[in-house]
């Protein structure tokens, strides 16, 4: 099969290769440039374990055609730490014990960046709508909620 | 037609880990060179928070600090044997296998740094931080790490211990038939409070209130966020999960985990928690453990509640719209029962 050459901005870093028809964004970000950060749940866009922002959006990286994102920028949870620091929502996660297994944990951030940085001061149901696409089988998501109002609450303080 | 609100309760004596075959688990620790410590277990983590708590126990019985400790678990290939994460029994019996492990691990330890202090083995201890120093006179100390390098380069030492716990097998008694299947009991109750619909079925949890007593809480804000999820996932067992759902047809049922269903976060309800510590006198520093207790109360709880909210009884699980319905029309209308 021809290869289709694909460009994109992962992370704030320009992206060149080539790709197979068909592929999904999911294994390009994987296999192809070593991101792991967006995991491989479900494959089928019922869990949320993959998700990934795309021009600032939440969207499943395993229902997307890599070749959808040609010219765009993709942000992972690789990107959203500054240097050594983490993000607000990573810190309000780890102190708030918002993981347990972890698996849910790089889709849960990234769904809930989305929402932070379009909505600062979420409501709790804003908060529950943004992740509800997001399935945690651990925690019970009360703890997920209350990280994300918590790193909301930290970014206020610190703005 | 209206919605009705019910309380219902459940109280629960549980014994943590089993008796067949004497429920043993082992685990090896070691250090390396560079003062670190190994813990090798086959025992997995499922999230629960094992890594994390064998992790404490193997610290704090060998006095150094928890991020000198590396707990490497779930590999059957390497780790020492363990008959498994269930039961409730992993706090308890891996928490007392690594407990036996570091306790022969420090006594190496100890006399490793005897041999390098020139003192007897009986007058050292430890600081937490990574040194040992003789009781009484701080100053004459040396530090884990060199204690490691000196077994490892000098004395040809392996700093290093096996544990393994094991329950010995109770029989039954063939007169009475009495035995006892369990060396420690945890307990709790639980509140639950929820809103049934007698139009739909439907219910929804609005509160939870519980009360926990697990021994020790070895590390209290890991017992909580398993108390919390727990319950969940017990919330989950009483109205969702099921693998022959769904109506009108079971070809309609969940074909993966994907459409299995669960509560999503728009289903969750406050849920208050009071944790109870009793020291077991068997248990890894009191620990026993909260275990599948955590979500085993609420289910009786939830369906009294449905009893007490719209007087049917449902018995069988789960407790969804349709049955509640069924059982509604029945009885002729919803019955709520007296508000305890």
């Amino acid at each position: 099969m021809a290869k289709t050459p694909l460009q994109f901005r992962h992370n704030g870093r320009d992206v060149a290769l080539f790709v197979d028809g068909g592929t999904n964004l999911l294994v390009v970000l994987r296999e192809m440039i070593s991101d792991v950060t967006p995991k491989f749940g479900c494959g089928q866009g019922g869990c949320g374990a993959c998700t990934v922002l795309i021009d600032g959006d939440a969207l499943l990286a395993c229902l997307t055609l890599a070749e959808a994102v040609e010219g765009r920028a993709v942000e992972t949870l690789d990107g959203i730490k500054t240097g050594p620091n983490l993000h607000p929502l990573q810190r309000a996660f780890a102190e708030g014990f918002a993981a347990q297994c972890g698996y849910c944990t790089p889709g849960m951030l990234m769904a809930a960046k989305a929402l932070l940085d379009k909505i600062p001061q979420p409501s709790r149901e804003q908060v529950v709508e943004a992740i509800s696409g997001n399935i945690c089988r651990c925690t019970g998501y009360e703890p997920i909620i209350n990280a994300v109002l918590a790193a909301a609450a930290s970014l206020r303080a610190s703005a | 037609m209206a919605t009705h609100r019910g309380r219902g309760m459940a109280a629960i004596n549980y014994p943590i880990g089993m008796n067949l075959g004497g429920d043993p688990s082992q685990a090896l620790v070691h250090s390396n060179p560079s003062g670190k410590f190994t813990v090798a277990l086959s025992s997995i983590d499922l999230g629960q928070g094992m890594k994390s708590v064998t992790r404490q126990i193997c610290a704090e019985t060998l006095g150094v600090p928890v991020e000198d400790v590396y707990v490497d678990t779930a590999d059957s290939d390497t780790g020492p044997h363990c008959m498994g994460s269930f039961a409730s029994r992993g706090t308890h019996r891996v928490g007392n296998a690594v407990m036996a492990a570091a306790k022969e691990a420090r006594g190496v330890m100890m006399e490793a740094a005897a041999e390098e202090l020139e003192v007897n083995a009986g007058d050292l201890e430890t600081d937490g931080r990574g040194n040992i120093h003789v009781k009484g006179a701080p100053h004459r100390s040396i530090s884990v790490k060199d204690v490691a390098i000196a077994a490892q380069f000098r004395q040809g030492k392996t700093i290093s211990g096996r544990g393994i716990f094991l329950v010995p097998l109770s029989d039954v008694d063939p007169e009475t038939g009495e035995m006892s299947p369990a060396t420690c009991y945890a307990h709790a109750c639980l509140v639950a409070e929820v809103e049934v619909d007698d139009e739909t079925g439907e219910v929804g949890v609005v509160r939870m209130d519980s009360a926990y007593e697990l021994g020790r809480a070895l590390n209290p804000r890991l017992v909580e966020q398993q108390l919390v999820g727990g319950a969940w996932m017990g919330m989950s067992h009483a109205l969702y999960e099921t693998t022959e759902p769904y109506y009108p047809d079971p070809k309609q049922g969940p074909r993966d985990f994907v459409e299995y269903l669960m509560p999503g976060p728009g289903d969750i309800c406050p849920h208050d928690i009071a944790v109870l510590e009793r020291p077991a006198p068997d248990g890894p520093f009191g620990g026993k453990g909260p275990g599948e207790m955590c979500a085993n109360p609420v289910l009786p709880a939830i369906a009294n509640a449905i009893f007490n909210a719209v007087g049917v009884r449902i018995d069988e699980l789960p407790i969804t719209p349709e049955k509640v319905l069924r059982a509604i029309k029945s009885q002729g209308g919803a019955r709520p029962q007296t508000r305890r």
